[in-house]
């Protein structure tokens, strides 16, 4: 019952927030939606298909698919900036991915992609007014993504444009104007691989460069529907989704990889493969053993995969590498083997591993492996007595 | 009286490139300067590590060649560790080769460098029907160019315009003098433009079958592959034939016959047409098609003489940092094999001076400093000479060769075309070579296919065994053709980690600055002598250096950060927190 009035609470938040959007500025004058998508040559049987879809991805109710509908309409009335920092486009590669809705719908009929580097016809002069014009023109109305660290200090490890700017400085311009920011990709969320140990260009994540709410939407990369549910999200709400400690969107990543992994019920019965290659691995045992980092890792991999659902490295037979978590090529490393045999930072030949387990976040992850570890054991032994 | 034009960022490429100009009077570039202006660093975080990461790692140096680096390091360790992976595991390893070379070279074309030839406004003002006929002169069976499909394209992209909102179309060259092709050729362009995309996904998903995800995949490991289940499964082979054909297809019908359209369209365009300036070139056998058989060759080819092959000798590579924000310490070489090699950044900035603004007057900016130091791209060397790597190079040493699969649709091309052989040391054939070299693979990659299928009858093996003993050294290397050119990641292995990595990569090889000798490398030889229309609009640079398919962040190198030392591991509690 109390379920029942939030979600109509909600519906109500959603639809005024939807009301609101269609009156600003809008660039079609039809406002009838069946109209709208057949303009588009968007059959509305498979364009319901997809609100439906996108509806469950961010765990909302069924009765909500017409305003997810809705709101994929209006989208093309709010306007994207996305930054490239220190990165390697991976993100950017990742939303070129998506499928439903795909990356020519999205940019002719959902979004107005005002800049953005890798697809912009713009170069040079041409292509700073592109953002410049962009951050004046829809002050306060648009959505800004970076995707990529910060290099701070030493700031000149990035620069753009003819009078050399920096990435930095390029970020805080354009963050004052911003709806709403969200933080593509482990770089801008957490700093990402350049701030790997030892960080030789002092790379940031983008939350120490701006100060103002950031939600983080981490993976390397994150996976084409966490990058478009993401804008999705805001279109409907108007508001930054619910978040956890890191700020990352509880609907993307509210559970661990291992809660919904494929492999779970062989990690319950004690089947591992112990290495790659084999016999266990031809039968698809649990990849714990061969440094699987699924149980400290939040995503939803596990549920929808990548590249439209065709796989995911725990189906690739490799297991996760905890690829969203904050400074993971440091605490999630060596990637096959795990963390529970060993003590951290063993990939520095185990010099100074316990000098980081005074940091709160090492401890938690600490504790959740060796619960992990115990449970890994435990069973395996089990089964190896059922064997005998 | 010489003119400096900056054009700085340039766009549509993977990385942050800028590219300063000096013209003439007459708007001739009379020098160029090809510049990175971003530092990562990865090498350095290689160093130290688990060496069964290093592949993992190197991957993230890009995620557009995302499957060549992780190939690489994975291959570099296995030959230090002197391990042969089973045949399976090389053959699977292939196919995501295919997979991306094939991804990588559409996606160049159409979303990178297609609006370089393709004027999207020329293309709303073009009849349909009379396009439609057009599109079967370069095809029997011209894709998505119908009558009705044209129609929909141009309705939806003129709505789309008419909306007013251009978003990545704003401010393109549009209606620029050097763009040659008639409305109802850019239509068929566009047409195709807009279907890559749909395409570009599904030869993204080829890799993803046997690799997890792309970008980044995530299924090789030091000794072989671990998608096993994948390969042993018929209904994922079948998934990768059909996904390879449709691409295929693509390629086939409507990449090629827009690349032999453009053939003939720009013949008589000066800056595309004009020689490339370097003639070197340099390219290594790749894609394993059965046991002992490659499709590309390797080879190095000098002068733009097709008639001489030379071996590659791996000890001839090297780099220098003469024009690039690095120095070395604590040697007297000017260049170093990349086992020796070494980055500590000497960043020294721009100078203040004077260029073309954005509306062709002279303003005051920050230029490159010319006699000093000026990217953050090393210059590699080949005996010292520069080189060009890249799908051009893989052609030509092809042809100097007799690679009999590149010899057939180089030739066909040419023919097809009405080019001259000359014609491929161009901007024009640079992007021609890319699409005879795709050609090339979506014509004979199912022989990979059928080659993992046969062997799997009788060989089940994925993962070859292999120890780190901590108390030995290794080194060793990988050296192949990814979709950019030649790449060659190196290390060395020392108590169980890694001592040294260096990765000289493709982009490097082309993007690189000066050296000590004032030798220029293929970017900035390849400007030299091109006439630009309007020097607020410098489509001719932005044109030849979209040929070479710019992939900066590859080319940015590593430091040893002073006070780091190796043996110290810190954590900053400011990062810890985060």
């Amino acid at each position: 019952m109390e379920r029942q009035t939030k979600d109509n609470a909600l519906f109500e938040q959603i639809s005024q927030r939807l009301e609101r959007l269609s009156k600003l500025s809008p660039h079609n004058q039809d406002k009838d939606l069946n109209t709208q998508l057949s303009k588009k040559g968007i059959n509305r049987r498979d364009f319901m298909k997809w609100a439906g879809m996108m509806t469950a991805t961010m765990a909302l109710p069924a009765s909500f698919v017409p305003l997810t509908a809705k709101a994929a309409q209006i989208a093309n009335r709010i306007p994207v900036i996305w930054l490239h920092m220190a990165e390697c486009t991976g993100c950017s590669e990742s939303l070129l991915r998506t499928e439903d809705p795909s990356i020519d719908s999205i940019i002719f009929d959902y979004i107005n992609l005002e800049y953005h580097e890798t697809i912009m016809a713009a170069s040079g002069y041409q292509a700073e007014q592109n953002l410049k014009n962009a951050i004046a023109k829809h002050k306060g109305n648009y959505i800004l993504m970076v995707e990529g660290g910060i290099p701070q200090g030493t700031e000149y490890f990035l620069t753009i444009g003819a009078d050399g700017h920096t990435g930095a400085e390029e970020c805080r311009e354009a963050a004052q104007g911003a709806a709403a920011i969200f933080a593509i990709g482990t770089c801008s969320s957490f700093g990402g691989v350049q701030a790997a140990y030892p960080n030789p260009s002092n790379a940031q994540p983008l939350s120490k460069i701006i100060n103002k709410p950031i939600i983080n939407v981490p993976g390397c990369p994150p996976s084409e529907k966490n990058i478009v549910g993401n804008i999705m999200y805001f279109v409907m709400f108007g508001t930054l989704p619910a978040v956890d400690a890191y700020n990352r969107p509880m609907w993307a990543y509210g559970h661990r990889i291992h809660d919904l992994c494929e492999r779970r019920g062989h990690f319950d019965a004690g089947e591992f493969v112990q290495h790659f290659g084999d016999e266990n691995a031809q039968n698809g045992y649990c990849l714990y053993k061969v440094g699987c980092k699924g149980p400290y890792t939040f995503n939803n991999c596990s549920k929808l995969r990548f590249n439209s659902h065709t796989s995911w490295p725990i189906q690739a037979g490799h297991g996760c590498i905890g690829c969203s978590e904050p400074n993971f090529w440091d605490t999630m490393s060596p990637f096959e083997e795990p963390i529970g045999n060993r003590l951290f930072h063993t990939s520095y030949d185990g010099i100074g591993a316990d000098k980081t387990a005074n940091t709160v976040g090492t401890v938690i992850l600490a504790a959740t492996a060796v619960g992990i570890a115990a449970h890994a054991v435990v069973s395996s032994l089990v089964k190896n007595k059922d064997e005998q | 009286m010489t003119k400096r034009i900056i054009v700085d960022p340039i766009t549509r490429i993977e990385g942050h490139l800028r590219i300063e100009v000096i013209v003439d009077e007459n708007n001739v570039i009379q020098d160029a300067f090809s510049s990175s202006t971003l530092f990562r660093g990865l090498e350095t975080i290689i160093k130290n590590r688990d060496p069964r990461d290093a592949g993992l790692i190197a991957q993230r140096i890009c995620g557009v060649c995302t499957y060549s680096h992780y190939k690489a390091g994975v291959t570099a360790v296995e030959d230090a560790l002197g391990i042969t992976p089973p045949l399976n595991a090389l053959l699977v390893r292939s196919l995501m080769n295919i997979a991306l070379i094939l991804h990588d070279h559409v996606v160049h074309f159409y979303t990178l460098h297609g609006l370089d030839w393709c004027d999207i406004t020329s293309a709303l003002k073009a009849d349909p029907a009379k396009a439609a006929k057009v599109a079967f002169k370069y095809t029997d069976y011209p894709l998505v160019a119908g009558e009705d499909e044209l129609k929909a394209v141009q309705k939806r992209v003129t709505d789309f315009v008419k909306q007013g909102a251009l978003g990545p179309f704003n401010n393109g060259y549009w209606g620029h003098k050097t763009y040659h092709f008639s409305p109802e050729q850019n239509l068929i362009v566009l047409s195709h433009y807009l279907k890559l995309l749909e395409i570009q996904r599904e030869a993204a998903k080829m890799t993803a079958i046997f690799g997890a995800k792309q970008p980044h995949p995530q299924s090789l490991t030091v000794g072989g592959i671990t998608s096993v289940m994948d390969v042993m499964d018929p209904t994922r082979l079948a998934e990768w034939k059909f996904k390879f054909e449709k691409v295929a297809d693509f390629v086939n019908r409507a990449y090629y016959p827009d690349l032999v359209m453009a053939g003939k369209a720009f013949k008589d365009e000066q800056s595309v047409i004009k020689g490339c300036g370097l003639t070197n070139f340099i390219a290594h056998e790749e894609i394993l098609l059965s046991k002992d058989h490659n499709l590309l060759s390797s080879g190095v080819v000098l002068n733009g003489d097709l008639n001489k092959l030379y071996p590659i000798d791996e000890n001839l590579i090297k780099e220098e940092v003469t024009h690039s924000w690095y120095q070395y310490e604590n040697t007297k070489e000017v260049q170093l094999q990349p086992y020796d090699g070494q980055t500590n950044p000497n960043y020294t900035g721009f100078k203040d001076g004077k260029s073309i603004g954005p509306d062709g007057k002279p303003i005051q900016t920050k230029l490159l400093d010319l006699e000093g130091k000026y990217s953050w791209i090393k210059s590699p060397r080949y005996n010292g000479m520069p080189m060009e790597v890249g799908p051009l190079a893989s052609v030509v040493v092809g042809l100097a060769a007799k690679n009999p699969y590149i010899t057939k649709i180089a030739t066909q091309f040419l023919k097809d075309s009405g080019l001259p052989i000359e014609a491929l040391f161009s901007t024009l054939g640079r992007t021609a070579a890319r699409c005879i070299e795709a050609k090339a693979i979506a014509d004979n990659g199912l022989m990979t296919l059928n080659s993992l299928i046969e062997n799997l009858k009788s060989d089940k093996a994925t993962c070859a065994d292999y120890v780190i003993d901590k108390n030995k050294e290794y080194k060793g290397r990988y050296i192949g053709q990814v979709p950019r050119g030649m790449l060659s990641h190196w290390v060395r292995i020392k108590n169980g980690v890694v001592e040294n990595y260096q990765a000289v990569v493709p982009s490097t090889w082309n993007a690189g600055p000066r050296d000590n000798k004032g030798q220029k490398g293929p970017y900035e030889m390849s400007l030299i002598g091109t006439k630009v229309a309007d020097i607020t609009k410098p489509l001719e640079i932005i044109r030849t250096i979209h040929s070479f398919d710019p992939c900066i962040a590859c080319s940015v190198h590593v430091m040893d950060t002073k006070g780091n030392k190796i043996g110290e591991y810190k954590v900053d509690p400011a990062f810890a927190r985060i």
